[in-house]
């Protein structure tokens, strides 16, 4: 064993040229499908991360301006959310796990002595916030209490607080909004979500009395259960419009008088996308690794038949055919192994370093969208991979070796 | 030695082609024969089948009393490397193997431990003026050296049938004369059986047995006496 490895460490120091050749071919086949794979799933990484913010199978529920006329009715009629309406979906709406109507004031200015931001207010329900995945990292969100007794309390984003507040604790001091005094209770931090001013969250029912009399509510999101592929979520969404257009006076058909938000619709969307962009990168990655298996392939028919010479020169002398076989699959064994290895070894090393950066940066920056997000490669798959151009390594070295070592010793003799 | 009893062999490259009509020879045991015949005679691939090289189509041949017939690629290596060592006009060294390596190569594949077959193989290379030269690439050699170094391989698992062709046909009249006094030598010295193809009468000359060839066949055989 020891032997056959010097023998084809001379060969290997005698053909320095054609082994780097080879080697870099392979080397650079998978490097190539490291990074290929990487920059995919960092793309889908980054962009999942963005759609993070939204729970998968929250729905939101906007009222429109009617399009097709009803019962008499001309068309482009507006509708409208009474609280009666909002109670009757909140009763009639089956495997609801969170439910939050939402009062959206889009401008609205939140004031600490001289300092002001500018921002939307949104008065909701505890829901909201299992809904839209906030994490609370200080104090607490609305409860049920809060919007029972229709208490003046506001959850705000830290850079909101920090504008408002600088370097003093915002909990438990006191704000304006709109002129109302209201008390600072907690502080979120939103997923993914990149916006330049984060809104600040009420109690939907303080919200009702003191900034919307009228009572109407133009946004009403919820969550339900068991709506896990795009016919269900289809299903649900007719289901919803009927049973709206019966109480709301329009159309069932029409599908303008409400909006339905199907988050999971826009997320499966997103995902078929994600899934195409995939497929894309390992056709690429796989036609990368051809390419691979294709050079060593070409480079091994050359350098068996140069050596077919040699090959009868060693017959001669008593060798079997099967120690030339075996010579040159260990030899290409060796070089596909050495080389398929360290492409790896710097294709792993280029993605996790280039991950561990972008990590960083995502740190520093935590409200910027992400578009690239830990672009690194399964290491199963690299490993498969790697094998693979292993194995198609020595089928290269096989397949011509073994027709060498099938001709006529006289024959190779006299190949030139 | 060899005993060979009309030995057919055509080739068919094109329209076919007859090389040898029925050769018989016998070669006794520590002889120093050689071949001598126009080019396209036939000697060479008498010598290839000799050597198991190539294969013959009708007849039969005999080594050391063993009949060499359809034998497998695994059982003609392990024949020759046991038992006949080759001398080539184009030496058919390895190029990239130094002198040493080259030398010890028929010992490789007897499955000698490095170290054990470069010591016989430096011992070999030393018997033959080359010591220095050792760990030179052939490349860096003359043809003489080449030769030798050639001749030291084809001695170093010692055959009982050392086979050349046309082992100074590459060579200068000196150089040759050089080759020829060892293989000689080694006849002498080791017994072994030689058989060389040449075409130059003088190189023929010096050996026990002269066989004329002529369009496939012996024509006649010579005695020669040595001093």
């Amino acid at each position: 064993m020891k032997d056959l490895f010097q023998e084809i460490f001379l060969t290997i120091r005698a053909n320095k040229m054609r082994t780097f050749l080879t080697g870099f071919s392979i080397s650079w086949g998978i490097f190539m499908l490291i990074i290929l794979l990487g920059a995919g799933n960092g793309l889908q990484n980054g962009m999942m991360e963005g759609f993070r913010y939204m729970s998968k199978n929250s729905i939101s529920l906007y009222p429109g301006f009617t399009s097709m006329p009803y019962n008499g009715m001309q068309k482009g009629r507006r509708i409208r959310f009474s609280q009666s309406d909002i109670e009757f979906l909140r009763r009639n709406l089956t495997n609801v796990s969170a439910f939050s109507p939402i009062y959206n004031k889009w401008s609205s200015n939140i004031v600490n002595g001289k300092e002001v931001v500018s921002s939307t207010m949104s008065g909701v329900e505890p829901d909201y916030q299992v809904m839209r995945s906030l994490e609370i990292t200080s104090g607490r969100f609305i409860n049920l209490a809060d919007n029972r007794q229709n208490r003046k309390v506001v959850v705000i984003h830290p850079k909101t607080a920090e504008v408002l507040f600088r370097n003093q604790n915002p909990i438990g001091q006191y704000v304006e909004i709109d002129h109302v005094p209201f008390q600072v209770i907690g502080l979120y931090d939103e997923d993914g979500a990149a916006r330049r001013s984060p809104s600040f969250y009420i109690p939907l029912n303080t919200a009702q009395i003191i900034f919307n009399p009228s009572g109407y509510i133009d946004d009403v999101s919820f969550v339900v259960e068991g709506i896990e592929n795009k016919e269900q979520s289809t299903d649900f969404s007719n289901k919803l419009r009927r049973m709206l257009s019966q109480r709301l006076q329009f159309d069932p058909n029409d599908q303008n008088a409400i909006w339905i938000q199907d988050r999971l619709s826009d997320y499966m969307q997103a995902q078929t996308i994600f899934n195409g962009i995939a497929l894309f990168v390992w056709i690429i990655g796989i036609g990368t690794l051809i390419a691979g298996v294709v050079g060593v392939s070409n480079i091994m028919l050359i350098t068996v038949k140069e050596r077919t010479h040699e090959f009868g020169v060693r017959k001669a002398l008593g060798a079997s055919p099967r120690s030339i076989l075996r010579l040159v699959v260990w030899e290409s064994l060796t070089i596909t192994t050495i080389f398929g290895y360290i492409g790896m070894v710097v294709g792993v090393l280029l993605t996790e370093g280039l991950a561990s950066i972008l990590a960083q940066n995502a740190a520093a920056a935590t409200d910027e969208p992400h578009i690239f997000l830990n672009p690194t490669v399964d290491l199963t798959v690299v490993l498969a991979a790697t094998a693979i151009l292993v194995v198609a390594g020595v089928v290269a070295g096989y397949v011509p070796a073994k027709r060498a070592v099938n001709v006529k010793p006289i024959e190779a003799l006299q190949h030139k | 030695m060899i005993h060979l009893e009309n030995i057919h062999k055509t080739y068919y490259a094109g329209s076919p082609l007859h090389v040898l009509k029925g050769v018989d020879l016998d070669v006794a045991d520590g002889d120093f024969v050689s071949i001598m015949g126009a080019s396209g005679s036939g000697k060479s691939t008498l010598l290839n089948i000799v050597g198991i090289l190539d294969n013959y189509d009708e007849g039969n041949y005999y080594l050391d009393g063993r009949l060499i017939k359809d034998l497998t690629e695994t059982q003609s290596a392990k024949v020759r490397n046991e038992m006949i060592g080759f001398v080539f006009q184009s030496f058919n060294l390895i190029n990239f193997k130094t002198a040493l390596e080259n030398v010890a190569l028929p010992l490789y594949y007897r499955g000698v431990s490095r170290k054990k077959r470069n010591a016989i193989a430096l011992d070999y290379l030393d018997r033959l003026g080359l010591k220095d030269w050792a760990d030179h690439l052939p490349s860096e050699m003359s043809g003489g050296q080449k030769q030798r170094v050639a001749i030291a391989r084809s001695i170093i698992a010692k055959p009982r049938l050392i086979l050349a062709d046309e082992p100074t046909g590459a060579l200068d009249s000196t150089t040759s004369q050089e080759v020829m006094d060892i293989l000689r030598q080694v006849n002498r010295e080791e017994g072994i059986t030689m058989l060389i193809v040449t075409h130059a009468r003088e190189v023929a000359e010096q050996t026990n047995k002269i066989v004329n060839f002529k369009d496939g066949l012996i024509s006649s055989i010579e005695d020669i006496k040595q001093l």
